[in-house]
Formats: structure tokens, sequence, C-alpha cells
């Protein structure tokens, strides 16, 4: 389970966040949508300690955060993200394998290559794509190997940054239904930044809508079209007028 | 008094911003230098860094060091003539390129080579959000990119100077021979002789310190460049001036040191 409590967040004169809260219940998926520069991405990373809150407060599995073994916390995580950010000086197998190779406990590299082809093979991708460059692949298959690479260490939450960012409508289709499938077969808990509508039909349990720094709109999957909130009305619809000024 | 008072500001902002950069270089180095000693070690990168920054660095500080010491001995020779002090030439030619000229412009041309290319890897690696991937997978950068990256700098770059003095004094010792008349034997002895093991060791030990500061700035403007391309092209011009200015600062300091 994922609980922030009021957390707030500025860069010099810019107020990114003005006290979020949301709660995930373990298991559960939930979609953060917003406008750009609405605060989704910094949230992520306030989440994932990559950014420090200026306050409040983050709990992971009813644990404070910042009083948790940042290894073991981290361990716990994969992040699929928006460009994948794949190195580009190891081949595809080495990048999916990473973590099985870090640390006090990493396996050998036999052992980890395994797990990395039954990875790649879990999100479509051959084993001959394995000794490859990520410079040799296309955006969508860079995608697959980054979300290998996610659940690689099969962690208890997963994060997605923008996943269907750069991809065509097919493929977007082929990336949502990867990560549906593969939360629920790994009873995961899984929050998704996008803003990307069919991204949020395909994964969502839950719903958080975020315009300037704070919640405006939460709920199911299935209240999203009734809601009568018009943050998120002239959001769904793709209005200039409305709430939500555009800057154009 | 408006103007002044704008004067006073800007001067009062530009040296609070010059504070600051200092400040901040000088707590990346402690903590990359802190990582350097703290497991885990990453032996694979260490080694892989080396490569690249010493062996590939080959080319470049070899024919650096063979065109200069070249015309050093011509130099030499000129100017010895007009005092009838020509025998000087090997001696010189060995001690200039030793103590002086083989660490400064091998690590000049170093700086301009692996300063730009860290900068430039590192940077796109922050833009690309490779550094915060890096993070995600319960990997510290600063050890397992900054660390090998300075300590293979700090110990390639005196391996490297080590063979630029030779390459040098090779270049001084075909044109001595070839072109200005010495004597074979004459031109190896002279060069040895007066040669003590204080110029070899100050040489090498400005090239350790040379090697940390191209290594240092390289990462320090990478790991900290702006967004997008501009970001990390401005990044790899900061770490190619900011390197061969220090390298040229520290080496009159070191150079007042072990004089």
């Amino acid at each position: 389970m994922i609980m922030v409590q009021n957390l707030h967040k500025r860069f010099t004169e810019n107020t990114v966040l003005r006290g979020v809260n949301m709660q995930i219940e373990k298991g559960e998926s939930m979609v953060i949508i917003g406008g750009s520069g609405t605060g989704k991405s910094v949230l992520l990373k306030c989440i994932l300690g990559l950014e420090k809150p200026d306050n409040g407060k983050i709990f992971i599995n009813g644990q404070d955060t910042t009083k948790l073994d940042r290894n073991l916390f981290l361990s716990s995580f994969g992040m699929l993200f928006q460009n994948a950010a794949l190195f580009d000086s190891l081949t595809v197998w080495k990048n999916v394998a990473f973590r099985l190779l870090q640390g006090s406990n990493k396996m050998s590299e036999k052992q980890a290559k395994d797990i990395a082809v039954e990875k790649l093979r879990r999100v479509g991708l051959s084993p001959d794509v394995a000794e490859k460059y990520p410079a040799e692949l296309s955006g969508g298959m860079q995608k697959r190997v980054g979300l290998a690479r996610a659940i690689a260490a099969n962690p208890g939450i997963i994060f997605f940054d923008e996943p269907t960012t750069g991809l065509d409508p097919i493929m977007s289709g082929v990336i949502n239904e990867l990560i549906r499938e593969i939360v629920v077969e790994m009873g995961a808990t899984a929050m998704t930044i996008t803003h990307d509508m069919s991204s949020v039909r395909a994964i969502a349990d839950k719903v958080i809508m975020l315009h300037d720094g704070l919640v405006q709109w939460s709920g199911v999957i299935g209240d999203l079209e009734k809601s009568q909130n018009p943050y998120l009305n002239q959001f769904l619809n793709g209005n200039a007028e409305g709430p939500i000024e555009a800057v154009r | 008094m408006n103007t002044f008072n704008k004067l006073l500001r800007s001067i009062g902002a530009s040296v609070l911003d010059f504070c600051s950069t200092i400040g901040r270089i000088v707590i990346f180095a402690c903590s990359s230098i802190s990582h350097i000693f703290r497991p885990p070690f990453y032996g694979k990168e260490l080694f892989s860094q080396f490569m690249q920054i010493g062996f590939y660095s080959l080319p470049v500080v070899g024919l650096t060091a063979l065109f200069t010491g070249a015309a050093l001995a011509l130099q030499i020779y000129s100017g010895g003539a007009r005092f009838s002090a020509e025998s000087v030439v090997p001696s010189i030619v060995a001690i200039g390129m030793v103590r002086e000229l083989g660490p400064v412009l091998g690590g000049l041309m170093v700086a301009g080579r692996v300063s730009s290319s860290i900068a430039a890897e590192l940077g796109t690696m922050r833009v690309t959000e490779q550094i915060d991937a890096l993070v995600t997978l319960s990997t510290n950068p600063m050890k397992y990119l900054v660390a090998p990256r300075l300590l293979a700098a700090t110990i390639a770059m005196p391996v490297l100077v080590a063979v630029g003095d030779t390459i040098g004094i090779l270049g001084g010792y075909l044109v001595g021979t070839g072109r200005l008349g010495f004597n074979s034997n004459n031109y190896l002895k002279n060069t040895v002789d007066f040669m003590e093991l204080g110029d070899v060791t100050s040489g090498l030990a400005k090239a350790a310190v040379f090697g940390f500061i191209i290594a240092l700035m390289g990462c320090y403007h990478g790991y900290n460049s702006g967004r997008g391309a501009q970001g990390v092209g401005k990044a790899t011009i900061n770490a190619v001036v900011s390197a061969s200015v220090m390298i040229l600062a520290a080496n009159y300091i070191l150079t007042e040191a072990f004089f």
C-alpha cells in the first residue's frame, strides 16, 4: 500500500505540489492524470525518493519512507520510465538483468541472463534481442525492454511514467494490454502517470486527477465518465475552454 | 546611483554564484572520493574506464609529445646557439618534457578528449533519465558512474604522461641527431645524466592531479547537466574549459610546491 499525506514541493519560485493526499491499496492499479506541468512526475519522483518533499509524508506498506533502508525500499519497486531510460552501453539482457547483477545477493551471469530472457519473452520479445544494444531497437521494443527490466526482480510495486508516450496507437494498445496483464499476474500494486486516456481505460482500477499541484478528482474507473467535475470533464473532452487555463 | 547599485548587485551576484559553484564542486569531489573507498566496487567499470581514458588517449598524447619534443629541441638549439650552449639541448628537452610539457600538454589534450566525453555521456544519461533509472535499480550513480571514472583517470594519467614523456624525448632525439648533428650516444648520455628522480616524480604527481581534475570536471558538469541538447552541449563546454583552466592553475601551484 502507498499512502501520501499532505505532500508539498516547490522549486525556487514554482510551487508544484500544494498538499497532495492519496492512497493506493495493495494490488490496486492507480492512474494519475492531468495536464503537462501539473506535478504528476514530481509526485512520482517524491515517492521514489528522487526528489525530497518540502513537507508531507509518504508511507509504503505502513512505513515512513524516510525511515526505511534506502536499498531495501528501492528493491521493492520496479519502474518503467517515459522513454524507457535503457543504458546505452549495455546489451538488452544486461539492461533487464541489471538489478539482479548488483548488490550483495547478486546472481551469476548465467542465472541473471536466463531470467532476463524469460522476462523478455514475457513482454513478447524473442531471445535474439537479448544480445542487441538499445539503439538497435524500435521505440516500442525499447518500451518492452523497459517493462521487462521493471518486472525482472518481481517487485511488489511498479511505477509507469507515461508508458505510451511516443508510440503509435497500435503499439500503445499492446503496451497497455501488457501492463494490465503483468500487473494482474504478479498481483502488484501499480501507479501509472499518463495523459493518454486509452491507457487510463485499459490500466486503471482507480483514477486521480491532479491540477495545479492538488488532487482535483479521484474515484474508480467506472465513475470517470459520469463525473460532473468541471476540471475532469474539460480534460476528458479536450476542451480549450473551462477552468483549466490552456497555456497558449 | 541607480546604475552603480545595479552594477554592485550584479558583481555581488556573480561572486556569490562563483562561490556556490566552488562549494558544490568541493562537495561533489569529497562525496566522489568517499565512494572510491567504500564498497560496492565496480571493477569492470573501472577497467572499462581505464581503457577509455588511458589506452584510447595514447595516440593523441603520443603525437602531441612527439611534435612538442621535436620543436623543443629546435627552439633550445636556436636559443642556446646565441651563447654557445647548444650542448644543453638533450638535457633541457628531457627535463622540460618530464617536468612541465609532458604533464601540462598531455593534461590539456586529455582534458579536451576525456572531460568532454565524460560530460556528454553523463549529461545524456541525466537528460534521458538513465541516472534516475540507476537509482531506482538500487545503484548509487556516484559509485557506479563517478567513482570509477575519477579513479581510472587518476591512475591512467601518470601512465599516459610517462609514455608521452618518453615519446617527447624521442622526438627531441630524432631532431637532435637527424637535423642538428648531435652524436646519438652523446645525446642519450646527456639526456640520462642530467635527469633526476625528482624531475620524473614531480611530473607524474602533476599528471595524477590533472587526471583527477579532468574526470572531476567531466563528471560534475555532466552529472549536473541542464535539460535537452543545449544543456548537454553547455555541460561539455564547461567541462573542457574548467578542466583546462584548473590544470593550468594547479600546474603553477604544484610547480611552486616542487620548486
